[in-house]
């Protein structure tokens, strides 16, 4: 069956509105409930690093939200000074798109991590109880073997020894590196020290196993067949936590509480 | 093809003639996305949902599309599709969402999905397309399921996500196989299904695999 060129215009034209209506209906129309599910997977994050939740853990949305507002206060810092930035909404705000946005951004000092741009702004987060400041919650990134690993880290309030950790996204080898989102060998980090005598960040993942906190406090036992995931893991925790990363922040911290 | 009965459409593509062990098509996705049952299964239902509502509206225009560019149209149509699909995703079950990552996006280049379209949605009536793309998306997902079962139970020790072997990781006994998790093993899986297919339904060794059929259909002038 042979058509005009006109009807095959028309026909292409009206297909394209149809379909283009079709997908934009359901961006829109689903953008509140995409967004949603966004922020509460980082609270669920989040959570889940400060001990609130447990790993995996399956709670119902409304517990989530509500443990996140009762419990953890977001904050929008400078990287560069440390101070707190009170002109960013902290529950909009996304530090990964920051990072990728050259007017928010500056080039990154060479480092291990492969971290090529740092954000001007970054999001922390104090988990509170009773009041009381009980945990440090900082975001982390940085290469492993096959790609970047993101997660965060929780200091307890002596800015100095470790809470949790966590990797929520990395592309490491199933098994092997992926063993970095195992809750046994997350277990390894609370109680070790994230900086030395001097205050230089020298937590590390070790070749083989560590000893006990008290002998060995500086070292995590090393993920078996995954010598780059873990010297990845060793280098983004200490440039995070070094001057060019939370140094600052974690330093006004320290001044202000006396610690 | 064009005198099926409902019945042949809905069963056939699940043994006889099964997308993926038979045609061999769909195979990219089959291997990405069966490390763990529950991803396995919500792919198969967004594979087996565009699959049928690809077919549903291309065999409604099908007196209508132009020929000259019924594979742009059918393209449209489908790509259309699979992005309301991955929004819907996105905003219902965004967990698995997120581990599917580019793979929901990638069912537009899902060899089954613009397969059924093009031989059999462009010269059959609606509600027959409807179930020959349900069947088509079945099939994938027999095979889908199958393969992520396998993968799931010897890789990681456990059955959606429920720990049936303790791993040595957990403090069990059972030490996972770790190639089960990367892609060559859902290779060495969709072997022995098809293997197994074959054994048991002999008639589909000699078929000397499907271009053939396809090249007879067109030769006769069914396919255009």
């Amino acid at each position: 069956m042979q058509h005009s060129s006109g009807y095959i215009v028309g026909f292409a034209v009206a297909i394209c509105l149809v379909c283009a209506l079709v997908v934009a209906g359901s961006a829109v129309g689903l953008k509140d409930r995409q967004d949603a599910n966004i922020l509460l997977d980082r609270q669920k994050k989040v959570l889940t690093v400060a001990g609130l939740m447990k790993d995996g853990a399956s709670l119902p949305r409304e517990e989530i939200v509500e443990t996140f507002e009762s419990s953890i206060l977001q904050k929008v810092i400078d990287l560069k000074t440390g101070t707190l930035n009170a002109e960013i909404d902290a529950s909009g705000f996304d530090q990964q798109k920051a990072a990728k946005n050259p007017e928010t951004s500056f080039v990154a000092p060479d480092n291990l991590s492969k971290v090529r741009r740092l954000p001007n702004n970054a999001l922390v987060f104090d988990v509170i109880e009773d009041g009381k400041l009980k945990a440090l919650i900082l975001p982390i990134e940085g290469y492993g073997l096959w790609g970047t690993l993101y997660g965060y880290i929780a200091l307890a309030p002596d800015a100095r020894t470790i809470v949790g950790i966590t990797f929520y996204s990395h592309k490491e080898t199933p098994g092997l590196g992926g063993e970095v989102d195992n809750p046994r060998w997350k277990a390894r980090w609370p109680g070790r020290l994230a900086f030395d005598d001097r205050g230089k960040p020298a937590i590390g993942v070790k070749k083989g196993l560590a000893g006990s906190i008290a002998d060995d406090p500086y070292n995590v036992d090393g993920l078996s067949g995954a010598t780059i995931t873990s010297r990845g893991v060793t280098a983004l925790v200490r440039f995070w936590l070094g001057e060019n990363g939370f140094g600052p922040y974690l330093a006004s911290y320290r001044a202000k509480a006396g610690v | 093809m064009a005198d099926v009965t409902n019945r042949e459409a809905l069963i056939d593509p699940l043994f006889n003639n099964n997308p993926i062990a038979l045609q061999v098509l769909g195979i990219c996705s089959a291997l990405a996305v069966t490390t763990k049952m529950s991803t396995a299964l919500v792919m198969c239902a967004a594979v087996t949902a565009v699959t049928a509502l690809s077919n549903v509206s291309i065999s409604l225009l099908r007196n209508r599309i132009p020929n000259s560019i019924r594979i742009i149209v059918q393209l449209t149509i489908i790509a259309s599709l699979v992005i309301v699909t991955d929004q819907v995703l996105k905003a219902f079950v965004y967990d698995i969402a997120k581990d599917l990552s580019v793979f929901v996006g990638l069912i537009i280049t899902n060899c089954i999905v613009m397969g059924r379209a093009e031989a059999f949605a462009m010269q059959n009536r609606p509600g027959i397309s409807f179930i020959d793309g349900l069947a088509n998306g079945l099939g994938y997902s027999v095979v889908l399921m199958a393969v992520a079962f396998f993968r799931e139970l010897i890789g990681s020790g456990s059955v959606f996500g429920v720990t049936i072997l303790q791993t040595v990781n957990q403090g069990g006994w059972y030490v996972p196989n770790g190639l089960m998790l990367l892609a060559p093993a859902a290779f060495f899986l969709i072997g022995c299904f098809i293997w197994a297919v074959r054994t048991w339904k002999p008639e589909q060794i000699e078929e000397e695999f499907h271009i053939g059929a396809l090249l007879k259909l067109s030769n006769e002038g069914h396919l255009r």
